[in-house]
């Protein structure tokens, strides 16, 4: 084990995700405290124009088709095998839909410990505490990081990517793809994106969001009346897209969009990290959830602990009366 | 064939937690369980694929509470041919993707599936995900965050959403093991008096395993999130919290 802390670098056409940034810059800061060095893993099918935009210490780089969209086998499979081969001491992957199909599985076949869901990763009393957000974001775990390799997802939009003073070009090293890619089992990766929306929520000033509080899909209705008293529109939380209720362009979140609008009214959302993760930025919250220890709270401007139908119609009444 | 749903009873988490006195996990005592709302949606993915296929579904599910029978009776109930409750010395406990993974396998061997289904994520999987770790040490390949899936010509055509209605679909040979988001469509209702006729006509079958080692992290603590949340929290009826809310937007050019 050498002293290093290895980033997976997340990318999608061509461009870093946010998160790629985020993770390098917590493991620049780690390395700060403790002289480590940073390295990126940086995987696809032609990546060498992303390397220079990395900030690490070094760029180690594999090249193949397979490794395109960054499909859950292959990427598994090209990560455990440079891991193997020269184990880090952490390794940083993002808990995203492409990171949550490798962290698990490598962790498994290389035997290591894993801690998912991480939001902090902090030194306390010369000790590296994981600290993992568990139980739809109620409960925080804080784990002992032991002297071996170990595996960390950490949550997309939790740690800054500021401040941190422009990196040193670092080396780039070209290795090649592992013979196993010849044998996958994955057969094909097609990645499509959705049709054009009829509102595109990621725009809108103002936004009433609704989540699983609202019981049933005749009550949306109330809702819908409260956004456009408010000229705002109507999003939701991920079960009431499952449900069929409203459509996926209107989901917040982790799977769906990133919001930033002027106001984020929250009617009956509990604040799972993955909803938490699309709107937390936005300037203004207000959220309306019966349970005083709804987790949105933490994110909120201002809170009502109160029945959501009732502060609707109480709205409702004054902004139409 | 036989298709494969592991399904996990959680902490409900709309409900209070209380930490337990030793710090380290959930006073059980206070806890109320329910499925696992992901491996409900790959029960249901099952069942329809099983039901476009012919396969038969076998529910299967580790007993850490005592309580797993009727989640296990609901899957039959809805359509889950066979049901195996995995059972041993961890009642209580809270078992470690890791270690639920190595009791699952050879559960899963023995079945021979040529798919195994749940759900994406619980709400207490500390160390990690439990489909892409069954994955790893099944060998199997796999997917997780599946929104649809198909079983066509020895493969698995599943469909993963990344973020913002993005999708990748990946083909992939046979067996495989699937991490599902959500099913195509919402998980199918039983009344419970179907339940109780299956309880009376129906048996779980079990299965009687060795302990494996803890492999969780070095869990130092649980705690509450800390209140460093700046809310102000609005008070009084709701025509006063009304105004309030009316007057605050004004204050702030948003109406
Ligand atoms: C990979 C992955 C990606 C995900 N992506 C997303 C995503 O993009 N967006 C997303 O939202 N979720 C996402 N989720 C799901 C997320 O984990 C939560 O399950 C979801 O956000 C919960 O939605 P909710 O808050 O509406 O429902 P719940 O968590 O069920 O909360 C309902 C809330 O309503 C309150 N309530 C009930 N009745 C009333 C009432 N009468 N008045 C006031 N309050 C009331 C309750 O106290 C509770 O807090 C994702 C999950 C996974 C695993």
């Amino acid at each position: 084990m050498s002293q290093r802390i290895t980033v997976l670098v997340e990318h999608l056409e061509g461009q870093p995700t946010d998160v790629t940034f985020e993770l390098l810059g917590l493991a620049r800061r780690i390395a700060k405290t403790n002289g480590a060095a940073v390295e990126a893993l940086l995987f696809g099918e032609t990546v060498r124009h992303l390397a220079q935009t990395l900030p690490a210490d070094r760029v180690v780089m594999v090249e193949h088709p397979l490794l395109r969209y960054l499909a859950p086998e292959a990427t598994a499979i090209t990560l455990t095998t440079l891991l193997r081969t020269d184990p880090p001491w952490l390794v940083l992957i993002p808990n995203t839909s492409l990171g949550m199909d490798v962290a698990a599985w490598v962790a498994a076949t290389l035997d290591w410990p894993l801690i998912a869901y991480c939001e902090a990763l902090e030194q306390h009393d010369g000790q590296l505490v994981a600290t993992a957000q568990l139980f739809g974001g109620k409960i925080l775990a804080d784990v002992k990081l032991e002297d071996r390799p170990t595996v960390i997802s950490a949550l997309a939009g939790t740690f800054a990517t500021d401040a941190l003073p422009p990196a040193p070009p670092g080396t780039i090293e070209h290795r090649d793809p592992p013979a196993e890619l010849a044998a996958l089992r994955t057969r094909s990766v097609v990645l499509e994106r959705p049709e054009a929306a009829d509102v595109d929520i990621t725009r809108a000033e103002k936004i009433v969001a609704v989540g699983r509080g609202i019981e049933s899909k005749d009550n949306l209705e109330l809702a819908e009346q409260v956004a456009e008293a408010l000229g705002a529109v109507l999003a939701a939380s991920r079960p009431l897209v499952d449900a069929g209720w409203l459509p996926r362009s209107r989901q917040v979140g982790k799977s769906g969009l990133k919001v930033k609008p002027k106001l984020y009214f929250a009617l009956g959302i509990s604040g799972a990290p993955e909803h938490l993760e699309g709107m937390k930025d936005a300037e203004l919250i207000i959220a309306v959830n019966k349970d005083p220890k709804a987790p949105i709270f933490s994110v909120a401007d201002y809170g009502v602990v109160a029945d959501l139908f009732e502060v609707a119609e109480a709205l409702l009444e004054r902004l139409e009366g | 064939m036989t298709i494969v749903v592991v399904m996990e009873q959680v902490p409900d988490v709309v409900e209070e937690l209380v930490i337990a006195p030793s710090g380290t996990d959930l006073d059980r005592d206070a806890v109320s369980y329910v499925i696992n709302e992901y491996d409900d949606h790959a029960l249901e993915e099952a069942l329809l694929l099983a039901e476009a296929t012919g396969d038969e579904v076998v529910a299967v599910g580790i007993d850490t509470t005592g309580e797993l029978d009727q989640a296990l009776y609901t899957a039959l109930a809805k359509g889950a041919r066979r049901a195996i409750k995995v059972t041993g010395d961890f009642e209580g406990a809270w078992l470690s993707t890791r270690a639920a993974a190595q009791l699952l396998v050879p559960v899963i061997k023995e079945l021979d599936p040529r798919l195994v289904l749940t759900g994406v994520q619980a709400p207490d999987d500390l160390d990690g995900q439990l489909a892409p770790t069954l994955s790893a040490l099944l060998g199997w390949p796999h997917a997780s965050v599946v929104i649809s899936s198909e079983i066509a010509d020895g493969v698995v055509r599943a469909r993963k959403e990344l973020w913002a209605g993005i999708t990748m679909t990946l083909e992939l040979e046979l067996p495989a093991v699937l991490g599902v988001q959500a099913a195509r469509q919402a998980p199918r209702y039983v009344p419970i008096s179907r339940v109780r006729q299956v309880m009376r006509e129906a048996s779980i079958e079990t299965r009687e395993v060795e302990p494996v080692g803890d492999l969780a992290p070095s869990l130092m603590r649980l705690r509450f999130p800390a209140e460093t949340s700046q809310a102000e929290m609005l008070t009084g009826n709701a025509s006063e919290i009304a105004d309030r809310l009316i007057e605050l937007l004004r204050a702030r050019g948003l109406l």
